[in-house]
């Protein structure tokens, strides 16, 4: 089963963060819930409360939402994985993206065992185009197409995770969780941009890479409205700090239509 | 879905248990100058109160420490500070100004008071000092919005607080990095499963409490 991988990686925080949901839970009172924590291996008291609090496991709304994401998380696995092992990053960047491929790789298999533990089936992993049908010719022999990808997989991967949060309100664990994931993409983001020269934030709605193609991942970048009905936040600083002090989130179609041209099936 | 922000933020408020709040003086004698903030003197004592209200000025009050921090950075940079260093503190100096200022201005009459800061523990001409505390200020915020997020019942303000973290966690990633290089999802932040932390509002308070001289309360703060 695949949640035996991440039993087998669990370290101290996890571990902490169940104990304390533990106390937290007895102190609420809700003490079926703190038994079933009590009674269950500590990686599934994490990602699948609902899975053993609720017959019927995780509701299809959050099975469907972590579907998603792992379908993202595939694309970057697969991504980072090929390009190590094409050897388009120089052994300066190497430790860069072999961090980054690494987490990849464990959100794949986090997502996988809790879609699973939660009674949901793991959507299988798509054949991927890293060209997008040629968009982007050479992503693994030519290093700057590597990275102004990386960068974009990234970006939109911040904005794809912020974009699910509320679908996963109704799972406190699980939230927990995407954010957790959420922010570590924003620290790759970050890293990667600044590996190309840009700022680890983004200005307005530009992407500082040189293709159109990749302007969908940051049209509305530049919002500086916060807050319905709205507070320009352009009046504390100026529009371009407005717009790079907070990240904007994607709906799942808009991300789709980002992802779309790299999966071939 | 979307529910209107300054009604959401009223009806929590309005909900606020007034007992909470008795008993808690909100000093109004100024303790000393703050920054450039206009709005009530630094406080002796604050509660952040209950509710999505409690949690935003929870983030409220985090942001109000790390823009005192990044404004003091920047009045006056430490030594050897290079101009690409200059740039990305004075950049993200300005995104916590916005932060914060954003807070208090949807918060209204609900926003805590200003908080009095105590940075005595930094040595602000140290590159390696300064860099440090901003490393230890931007791993905390995102812990700290990460943990926060599931205490939010109101959806727009859980979509805002992720709007805010994933930013800090874009100043984390710099800072770390400026310090060492490849540290910027470093295994201290970033565990085996490739999650970063989230951290409760009373372990977050305490990491921060040797930067703040005003006593924090958060009594009254959700815990699930």
């Amino acid at each position: 089963m695949k949640a035996k991988t991440i039993l087998g990686s669990l370290d101290a925080d996890l571990t902490a963060q169940v104990v304390s949901r533990r106390g937290a839970l007895a102190k609420s009172g809700k003490m079926a819930g703190a038994l079933a924590l009590a009674s269950m291996p500590v990686a599934f008291g994490l990602m699948a409360k609902s899975a053993f609090a609720q017959a019927g496991g995780l509701p299809q709304g959050i099975i469907d939402v972590l579907n998603f994401a792992l379908t993202l998380e595939y694309l970057e696995d697969e991504f980072y994985r090929s390009g190590l092992n094409a050897g388009v990053i120089p052994a300066d960047a190497l430790p860069i993206f072999q961090t980054i491929s690494a987490h990849e790789a464990a959100h794949v298999a986090l997502l996988t065992g809790a879609i699973s533990s939660g009674g949901g089936t793991p959507a299988t992993k798509p054949n991927f185009d890293f060209t997008a049908g040629g968009t982007f010719p050479n992503p693994f022999t030519d290093y700057p197409t590597f990275q102004a990808l990386s960068q974009g997989f990234e970006d939109t991967g911040v904005r794809a995770y912020k974009g699910q949060a509320t679908a996963l309100m109704a799972n406190d664990d699980i939230l927990t969780t995407a954010l957790q994931i959420h922010s570590v993409e924003a620290r790759h983001a970050s890293a990667v941009r600044r590996l190309r020269g840009q700022k680890g934030w983004i200005t307005g709605n530009q992407s500082g890479i040189a293709s159109a193609a990749v302007q969908p991942i940051y049209n509305g970048e530049e919002n500086t409205t916060q807050g319905v009905p709205g507070i320009d936040t352009a009046q504390f600083g100026t529009a371009d700090s407005a717009s790079e002090a907070f990240d904007e989130p994607l709906t799942k179609d808009q991300v789709l239509a980002i992802a779309t041209p790299f999966i071939v099936a | 879905m979307e529910l209107n922000f300054l009604d959401g933020l009223a009806r929590s408020t309005s909900r606020r248990n007034f007992l909470q709040w008795s008993g808690i003086t909100i000093a109004v004698a100024a303790v000393g100058c703050s920054d450039n903030n206009t709005g009530p003197s630094p406080a002796t004592t604050v509660d952040l109160g209950s509710g999505d209200t409690g949690i935003l000025n929870y983030a409220y009050a985090l942001e109000q420490l790390e823009a005192a921090f990044y404004t003091q950075v920047v009045a006056s940079f430490y030594a050897g500070a290079s101009a690409g260093e200059q740039t990305i503190l004075t950049d993200i100096k300005s995104h916590e100004v916005i932060h914060r200022d954003f807070l208090k201005a949807a918060l209204g009459s609900a926003a805590i008071a200003d908080l009095a800061v105590d940075f005595t523990s930094i040595t602000f001409t140290d590159r390696s000092s300064v860099l440090g505390a901003a490393k230890a200020f931007e791993d905390l915020g995102v812990s700290a919005y990460n943990g926060a997020g599931k205490l939010l019942t109101n959806p727009d303000y859980l979509v805002l607080a992720g709007k805010i973290v994933s930013v800090e966690a874009r100043h984390a990633a710099a800072i770390r990095d400026l310090l060492q290089a490849n540290s910027f999802a470093g295994s201290d932040v970033v565990n085996a499963n490739g999650l970063d932390q989230a951290k409760a509002p009373s372990e977050v308070l305490t990491a921060a409490d040797v930067y703040i001289t005003t006593t924090v309360t958060a009594n009254n703060l959700p815990t699930t």
